[in-house]
């Protein structure tokens, strides 16, 4: 409109705009509101950032609250600690760091346009996330075992009196040894709000999957896998502070 | 019309409305049916949609804002026992604050407009816009069932230990609606900051933006940063309630400070998220309505910005009597003065740009200029309680009551009802009529003060908030207030009804009813589907009102 009514406008940028049009071939996925594909492809990225931005928001107030209870009640947080299973936690830790590398490689496969490439790719992306969530049930199960999920079942007998369950820790006065409870409260939110980010991402790994079997990251429109690759970074990148915060910090030999 | 000398403020007459049409074809009629409604991506309708839900929900809050006047118009709670007091009070803030005041100008102006002023075809995601409003909807079924439940008293704070421990009301429910409701704000949020940053048309840069759009960008940012922090709140909750983990619990070493911390981290910004997006719609009014480019465009651009970052720094203030250390009260206090400051820019910049402009008040204009002195008021009074010692004497009183009152319901609410009058005629194409709705305007701000002024003295002596019953010697001021707020509801019906009729009996719009200069007003009304015939190249400054004239000239000769 203003364009039509208005003869004093910049002659170059119109050229720009009509030049833009005629670069590109129209992908089917190329969505009539934007004007260039690369527009689209910038604002899905970026859009992306923003979600990401707003899911370390999210962690943060968790993260906020770990460090804030560990801090007043560090006797509690550290024997508790001492009852996750790092060979477990470093095993998931590497099974992740490679689901990671393959949906890097994925990432590649699109973009240089190897359809079967990608596809096996995001298989074994997929097989990495759900071995990490195997392993994950299993730890869950040790703890069920150990009655450390907080709840009507929780009980503190470990912590404060450690040598009738063989261990060699400090026992903790009754009304430190509750706030155990509260660190495995934590353990369970933080942990289990992220496994709940990989599980949804599997099962968007599963219909990506599905898409790229049937061609459509094969021809340049790879935005989807792009950005699908940012979140499960995002989430491996979770995962790397977790397992330091929660597993490894508190650590302490025994006596 | 008019010539005017060059350097000196245009007055542009109105034009004449008898010739105007309505266009064949708009975004409207474009398609038929509930299902092009309901799977829509044209960011005008599901503006739309977003319009007629919250409105809803407006009127169910203001249903129970009624019961509660009604309880406090006798000092024994009489109609209602306390307990159904507390969730009528709950109700009203939770549907108020979380349906109504944080979607009212974002969603629908917001939804509308930011495309069209920026000359794009669309939000960045229109599906997740959809997405966006169906969360919405989901979000106020879920308070509805909580309603229909059984209800919620815990206060719109949600504040522990209350909250986890001792109440057997349906406040899972509300929590989870809550919750819901936040997702659909921070996906508007992030759909307008893309949006903003990689859609501009050709030649419109940053500082070309109108303030609308700026304000919304600086509230999208406060949604999506602030948003997920209430959101991981609330799921604390919910899981304490469930499984009584003990993170707010003191008996088990939690604390429910924590909570507040991580609740005011965001409802404090969230308060923010309430006024920016009026303060923008504000700009535009008045700027259109004194034929004048805003003064210190930039500075209320930047203030803009200023309000977000602070806002995230003095959370704490609504804590002061909950035990925060004395050191960080005083911190906060001082925080809590500064984040006035930009607040305060704006108000004085809209004053210089009315100075010597040519002012014209029409509807939009007298709810606008409601907005300035009620937020002057309501942001003073904010002032006053951020200073540590007037607030530990303050708080929890009617004073807070009426503050923020005076700045949501004064501030936001006239804000809102601002820019539904101006941008009705583009939305619809059709004029509201305008005497009725100057006497809504003014009904409105007569029942606004008679309803609120008296609840800064009932405050300043004493009387406590959220209690069905008080003191005889506080009747009067109280019975002042009830009868504000039927004067109040009265002004809100009027425009429901007369916008109503408008829609099929007002006059023809035209395209450019106030000749204002933003985009939106120089395409059809209402737009089309794709907003633009071509993309346009935009080769002026925000606020041109000569750009605007030269245009119209040049119209009239090729046209002539
Ligand atoms: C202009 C600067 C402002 C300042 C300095 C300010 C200051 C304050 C302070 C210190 C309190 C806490 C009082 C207490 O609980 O003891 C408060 C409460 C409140 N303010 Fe503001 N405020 C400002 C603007 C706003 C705005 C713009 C809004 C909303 C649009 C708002 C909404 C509220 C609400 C809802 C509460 C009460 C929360 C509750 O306890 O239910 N304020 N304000
Ligand atoms: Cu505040």
């Amino acid at each position: 409109m203003i364009a039509s009514t208005n003869p004093a406008m910049h002659p170059h940028t119109h050229e720009a705009v009509d030049h833009a049009e005629h670069e590109h071939v129209a992908l089917p996925q190329h969505r009539h509101h934007f004007e260039t594909e690369e527009q689209q492809r910038e604002a899905g990225s970026f859009g992306m950032w923003l979600f990401l931005l707003t899911e370390i928001m999210f962690f943060g107030g968790m993260f906020f609250a770990y460090l804030l209870y560990r801090n007043w009640y560090y006797p509690a947080f550290t024997v508790a600690s001492n009852q996750l299973n790092v060979p477990e936690g470093a095993i998931n830790t590497v099974i992740l760091i490679t689901s990671g590398f393959f949906m890097a490689l994925g990432v590649w496969a699109a973009e240089v346009r190897k359809k079967g490439l990608l596809v096996i790719m995001l298989i074994l992306t997929t097989v990495f996330g759900l071995a990490f969530l195997g392993v994950k049930a299993d730890e869950y199960h040790e703890k069920y075992e150990l009655h450390h999920i907080p709840g009507a079942s929780f009980s503190t007998a470990m912590f404060t009196n450690p040598a009738a369950f063989g261990l060699k820790e400090e026992p903790l006065a009754p009304d430190m040894a509750q706030h155990t409870e509260i660190f495995f409260f934590l353990y369970f939110a933080m942990t289990g709000m992220h496994a709940l980010h990989m599980i949804i991402g599997i099962v968007i790994l599963f219909w990506l999957t599905w898409r790229a079997h049937r061609g459509e990251f094969s021809s340049g429109y790879v935005a989807p896998i792009e950005n699908f690759g940012l979140y499960w970074h995002f989430v491996d990148i979770v995962w790397l502070f977790l397992f330091p915060l929660l597993y490894l910090i508190n650590r302490h030999p025994l006596s | 019309m008019s010539t005017s000398t060059p350097n000196l403020h245009t007055i542009v007459s109105l034009p004449d409305q008898s010739t105007a049409k309505l266009p064949k074809r708009h975004y409207i009629n474009n398609e038929h049916g509930l299902l092009s409604w309901l799977l829509t991506g044209d960011h005008k309708r599901i503006a739309i949609l977003y319009l007629i839900s919250i409105t809803f929900f407006f009127f169910i809050g203001g249903a129970f804002a009624g019961l509660i006047r009604l309880e406090l118009l006798t000092p024994q709670s009489d109609l209602v026992a306390a307990d159904t007091y507390n969730k009528f009070f709950t109700m009203h803030g939770i549907i108020m604050i979380f349906l109504f005041l944080v979607p009212s100008v974002p969603a629908t102006l917001g939804n509308f407009l930011i495309p069209i002023m920026l000359g794009a075809k669309d939000l960045a995601f229109p599906k997740i816009n959809l997405l966006s409003w169906y969360l919405y909807l989901a979000g106020g079924t879920l308070t509805l069932a909580a309603l229909v439940l059984g209800g919620v008293d815990t206060g719109w704070t949600f504040t522990t230990p209350l909250s986890t421990h001792y109440l057997n009301t349906h406040v899972i429910t509300a929590a989870t609606a809550i919750f819901i409701a936040g997702f659909s704000s921070i996906f508007t949020g992030l759909n307008f900051i893309v949006t903003i940053h990689r859609m501009r048309a050709p030649g419109m840069t940053w500082f070309r933006m109108p303030l609308f759009v700026w304000s919304n960008y600086a509230a999208s940012i406060l949604m999506v940063l602030g948003t997920p922090v209430l959101a991981i709140a609330i799921v604390l909750v919910a899981l304490e309630r469930l499984v009584g983990i003990g993170v707010f619990d003191p008996a088990k070493g939690g604390d429910p400070l924590l909570f507040q911390h991580l609740f005011w981290f965001y409802s404090h910004p969230a308060v923010y998220i309430m006024i920016l997006p009026g303060m923008g719609v504000i700009s535009e009014v008045i700027s259109t309505f004194s034929r004048k480019r805003v003064f210190g465009y930039t500075a209320v651009a930047f203030s803009s910005v200023a309000i977000a970052l602070f806002g995230f720094f003095v959370w704490a203030h609504h804590m002061f009597i909950m035990g925060v250390s004395n050191y960080s009260a005083l911190v906060f206090s001082l925080l809590t003065m500064l984040v006035a400051v930009p607040s305060a820019i704006k108000i004085f910049n809209w004053a210089f740009t009315l100075q010597k402009g040519s002012i014209t008040f029409e509807t939009p204009m007298l709810y606008a200029f409601g907005f300035m002195g009620l937020f002057t008021i309501g942001g003073l009074t904010g002032v006053f309680l951020g200073s540590l010692g007037m607030d530990i004497h303050l708080t929890e009183t009617y004073f807070i009551v009426a503050h923020f009152h005076f700045v949501m319901v004064g501030g936001m609410l006239m804000a809102f009802l601002a820019g539904i009058h101006f941008w009705w005629p583009k939305m619809t194409g059709r004029m509201y009529p305008e005497s009725l709705s100057k006497l809504a305007a003014v009904v409105t701000f007569i029942g606004f003060n008679l309803t609120f002024l008296p609840q800064f003295i009932l405050g300043y002596l004493g009387m406590p908030r959220r209690y069905a019953a008080y003191p005889p010697e506080f009747q009067v001021l109280n019975v002042l207030s009830t009868a504000g707020a039927t004067v109040l509801g009265v002004g809100y019906m009027l425009p429901l009804l007369y916008l109503g009729w408008s829609l099929k009996y007002g006059a023809i719009a035209g395209d450019n009813p106030w000749q204002a200069t933003g985009l939106e007003w120089q395409i059809q009304s209402p737009p089309l589907t794709e907003n633009f015939i071509e993309v346009p190249i935009v080769d002026y400054e925000a606020y041109d009102y000569e750009w605007l004239e030269k245009k119209q000239r040049e119209q009239v000769t090729t046209v002539g």
